[in-house]
């Protein structure tokens, strides 16, 4: 049964005073903060965010080394990222996140890997720098056509006194220029992955922008040279995105980072404009791109045909006429296919609900796909979201959503419980507790091992998985008949 | 334009489109790549004898290992009691990919609780997250026990946790007799089985020693039961399961010390169970009572088995026992121990697994394999493959001692198929690498990670082990028993007759090999 609007947004109001009466008053009060029903006049969300999750409430949240080393340099296919310290954190991040990219893994390129100082207790004791320091030769020994190595800091490094960076120093100079990076992105330093994103935007521009390397790149800049920022090319999602960029005429030279490259990085400096995707891990440095060399730069989304659109026309804005007309050609050749895709799949799905939490651009970003669709979000938050993303939140949400921020364990599973939207777009720690309770899910980090879900071409998978999650017939079957009446 | 809205083209498809194909090879301009040639020789240098030496004089540089760090393996013991949230006092980061891991594992939810520690409490140390996170835990997720072990960052700076959890219990985070066992699991000692053992040696100590004294602690009255400790287990689902019917075949009056079967494999069913089984907190308590106690798993036990044996419990270690004379070796000793016969049914299963094994051998005999894996795992699958006349030429474990090496090497002494294999304690996976090029075999076994070996050096995975990510629900399949052996046996057949077919499916040129019968 539908409700009104005044009606949802009582429902949404009662679900968060009912989470909230658990908890010890002090942690009420602050986890209050983080919770609200959008009002839709409003210019921001109504709730807090980027704060320190409060102790053992299961937050979602990862650590500062996941947003450098899992988010933004991982990626960077030709250099080798060390985790250095203990094993676990290159461990459980190793592989995981699906940055595809095209090499021959342990020759050439490394994303797949898990380089690792391994520490043991007497680093811990005597200081891990010697380690270190012999580390990068035998890198240098084994894997000589690397490009470039970063040093991703585990929490021991910062509380031990290493000095990682007078390392890296020293190895570049042996190592006529190299590039070696030393990331302070210790996993206690700040509130989430933003802090690593932040950390490792400033190590690109201290350690790669602000030093020469030892391979200058050079090529004949054009008038339609830009680079793809904050694209972690996840199950494709950059390439299906270069290719229209492609398509309407402009020349993409760097990736940011799925698929990336030193060279890349260091191109980027000539591009005309830089087009950024996920700004909350990669505006710092697109803004001081623009600062530093007067590159412009533009959000975009691809997630969804009128999202693209859109955002293939803001994106030719800064162009002239030549990539205009190329704009429109791209939109025109891909109609049929979306006309298709939609026609195929909107009568399946018209009408559905979706609650979403993730990280980075998503909460918002793929609101409009999921329109497209003929489905509704009711329900958003970010797991590491600033003020400014929950701003631009606004533009993507209907009044009376309920909106989340830094939600725990037992919000989002009584929030679902209490809203029951027919489909959950969240993460590996929550897919399963939702499908427990019978509700689609749909991985909205790793595309659940789909993808791409970027582009024309990514919105056709995108609806045909969105589609197989909800239309699933095991759905009907959670229910054992003899146990009809619950 | 290659997508289709029919037929929709995954990833997999798509991009091998000439239009894709053609951008990657355009993108190559931009990206300084290696040119061909040099790309090329390089990857056959990776190849070579002089490459594998200057792999193994590596002395600092870990790639690809094939171990995890201690917290993980406290998480694992912890959700093995009933009612047990786990509550890792450190860096909240960790416990997100605890979870992960697990839920990738298992596809199945995983409940554990961060005290969320930042740089103030790097400075200034995490009591406060303790009593702010006990008390929100307790709230929230209402357990009947809170099980903690910490993050390196919390081992570092040193927090000392028997005061930390009497300050908050002071402060009334949690009740004054509620169960908060604890244990320091530093990630830069030992790996996850180090963190198992810590974990579960903790928990049987606060419930036998008197609570971290706020009891007096348990007087022993020697019962007949027999205690059984399953250890860090990527099957533990199947495994335990096997354990309890084998146990109740048997008539045996047994305690699982660390059940996580249930909270593991939890129904789809309209309702999710955050805790689901395990250990019942008083069994654990009176499991101080039995007459003994057994691990499954030795190298995840030693601090655990000391402990039980320091009380007065007969302890008997077994490593991973997979094959005939591994269960042999372990119903016998269940048998004596809690004076209950091997019954028939079960002497039928061994027959069972003995005729199969005698029906399929010809297929395993004299093959070549290469194998990784936790200590006990690779001992129990050398001694299987030993069995089934298979050479286990390269043996390896990064979390391996001297003291499993010595065990490995007294299993392959003792068989005639052990001659000319070795063993590799401490090593890492791109070692393996090395070793599958320089001194190929047939097959490998190992975890998921083992695909990048498949992929690169050609050698056919079968995995065991874990994180098994890649391949669905063998986890609920017992690897234990004479039913789990028998799994094995035909997890290591088909792929060693896929793996035949595939080699002799050419029309016109293998296929005269392309058997129907086998």
């Amino acid at each position: 049964m539908d409700l009104t609007l005044d009606e949802a947004k009582a429902r949404n109001a009662e679900v968060i005073t009912e989470a909230l009466s658990v908890y010890p008053d002090k942690t009420a009060k602050k986890r209050a903060k983080h919770l609200n029903v959008y009002e839709g006049d409003k210019p921001d969300c109504g709730v807090k965010s980027n704060i320190k999750s409060v102790p053992g409430v299961m937050t979602i949240r990862g650590c500062a080394y996941a947003g450098s080393k899992g988010v933004v340099w991982g990626p960077i296919k030709d250099m080798i990222h060390i985790s250095h310290g203990p094993v676990g954190c290159g461990q459980y991040s190793w592989a995981a996140r699906r940055n595809y990219y095209i090499g021959v893994t342990g020759v050439d390129t490394f994303v797949t890997m898990q380089f690792t100082s391994d520490f043991q207790e007497k680093d811990i004791v005597f200081g891990g720098d010697k380690k270190l320091d012999k580390i990068v030769d035998e890198i240098q020994a084994l894997f000589p056509l690397n490009h470039g190595i970063t040093i991703q800091s585990e929490c021991p490094i910062g509380l031990i006194g290493d000095d990682i960076e007078a390392v890296a120093k020293k190895k570049s100079k042996e190592y006529d220029g190299k590039t070696i990076v030393p990331v302070r992105c210790e996993g206690f330093r700040g509130v989430s992955q933003s802090l690593g994103h932040h950390i490792a935007n400033d190590a690109v521009r201290d350690w790669v922008f602000e030093r020469p390397g030892d391979r200058p790149v050079s090529f004949e800049s054009t008038a339609y040279d830009v680079a793809i920022i904050g694209d972690y090319n996840i199950g494709g999602d950059a390439w299906s995105s270069r290719i229209l960029l492609e398509e309407m005429g402009l020349r993409v030279i760097a990736q940011w980072s799925g698929d990336g490259s030193l060279a890349e990085l260091e191109n980027t400096p000539k591009a005309k404009l830089n087009i950024l995707h996920c700004y909350r891990s990669m505006n710092y440095i697109s803004r001081y791109m623009e600062e530093k060399f007067g590159i412009p730069w533009v959000e975009y989304n691809f997630f969804g045909p009128s999202k693209v659109a859109e955002s293939l026309r803001a994106i030719a804005s800064h162009f002239d006429d030549h990539i205009k007309e190329g704009a429109e050609r791209v939109i025109a050749k891909y109609q049929p296919l979306m006309d298709a895709v939609i026609a195929k799949y909107k009568p399946r799905l018209q009408g559905k609900k979706v609650m979403l939490y993730v990280g980075g651009l998503r909460p918002r970003h793929v609101i409009g796909a999921y329109e497209d669709l003929g489905m509704e979000v009711i329900g958003t938050g970010y797991e590491f979201g600033h003020n400014d993303d929950y701003q631009r939140t606004t533009h993507y949400v209907k009044d009376g959503t309920l909106i989340y921020d830094d939600v725990t364990g037992y919000e989002f599973e009584k929030f679902v419980d209490r809203l029951q939207p027919d489909l959950v777009g969240s993460g590996i720690k929550e897919k399963y507790v939702f499908q427990k309770m019978g509700v689609p899910f749909r991985q909205m980090h790793s595309w659940d091992y789909s993808g791409p879900y970027h582009g024309y071409d990514g919105f056709a998978i995108f609806a045909r998985d969105m589609d197989m999650a909800i239309n699933n017939p095991v759905w009907g079957l959670a229910k054992a008949p003899w146990n009809a009446e619950q | 334009m290659s997508q289709n809205a029919d037929k929709v083209l995954d990833h997999f498809s798509l991009f091998r489109s000439q239009e894709y194909v053609d951008m990657f090879e355009n993108k190559k301009a931009f990206e300084n790549a290696v040119p061909v040639a040099e790309l090329q020789s390089a990857v056959d240098w990776t190849k070579t004898r002089e490459y594998r030496d200057l792999n193994f004089a590596r002395e600092a540089l870990v790639v690809n290992p094939a171990k995890a760090c201690q917290p993980l393996g406290a998480v694992f013991a912890a959700v093995g009691f009933e009612g047990t949230l786990p509550f890792v006092h450190g860096s909240q980061g960790c416990v997100a990919y605890y979870r992960s891991h697990f839920s990738r594992h298992f596809k199945e939810p995983t409940s554990c609780v961060s005290s969320s520690m930042t740089e103030d409490a790097a400075v200034f140390g995490g009591l406060n997250n303790m009593i702010d996170g006990l008390a929100n835990a307790y709230n929230l997720y209402k357990p009947k026990m809170i099980a903690v072990s910490t993050t390196c960052m919390a081992e570092v700076i040193g927090d000392d946790l028997n005061a930390f959890i009497k300050t908050a219990k002071e402060k009334g985070s949690v009740p004054a007799a509620f169960d908060v066992p604890f244990t320091h699991t530093p990630a830069f000692v030992g790996s996850h089985v180090t963190g198992y053992d810590n974990t579960m040696r903790s928990i049987l100590e606060h419930f036998w020693d008197g609570k971290a004294g706020t009891e007096p602690p348990l007087v022993r009255e020697p019962r007949d039961s027999i205690n059984l400790i399953g250890g860090f287990d990527g099957y533990a689902v199947g495994n335990m399961r096997e354990v309890k019917r084998l146990f109740s075949l048997m008539g045996v009056n047994y305690t699982m010390l660390g059940d996580n079967s249930d909270v593991w494999d939890t129904p789809t069913d309209g309702h999710f169970r955050m805790y689901d089984g395990g250990t019942k907190l008083e069994d654990a308590a009176a499991a101080v009572h039995a007459k003994a106690t057994i691990s499954m798993q030795e190298f995840c036990t030693l601090k655990t088995l000391a402990y039980a044996a320091k009380k007065g419990h007969e302890v008997a270690a077994f490593n991973h026992p997979i094959g005939v004379a591994a269960t042999d070796r372990f119903l016998m000793e269940v048998a004596r121990l809690s004076g209950r016969p091997i019954p028939e049914e079960i002497t039928r299963e061994r027959g069972r697994l003995v005729d199969a094994i005698a029906d399929s051998s010809a297929h395993i005999h004299g093959k070549k394999f290469a194998l990784y894996g936790d200590p006990d795992l690779t001992l129990g699958l050398t001694g299987f493959l030993l069995e089934l006349g298979a050479e286990p030429v390269h043996i390896l474990a990064s979390n391996g001692t001297p003291d499993w090496e010595a065990r490995v090497h007294a299993l392959l002494d003792a068989s005639p198929f052990g001659k000319g294999c070795h063993v590799y304690p401490g090593r890492d996976l791109w070692h393996m690498r090395s070793l599958l090029f320089t001194e190929p075999v047939d097959f490998l076994i190992g975890n998921t990670y083992g695909k990048f070996l498949e992929r690169d050096t050609r050698t056919p995975l079968i995995r065991i082990g874990f994180p098994i990510f890649d391949r669905h629900h063998h986890h609920r399949y017992p690897l234990w028993g004479y039913q789990g052996a028998m799994n094995t046996l035909v997890k290591i057949l088909d792929k060693v007759f896929d793996v035949t077919d595939a080699d002799t499916m050419i029309p016109g040129k293998t296929d005269y090999s392309f058997d129907i019968i086998r």
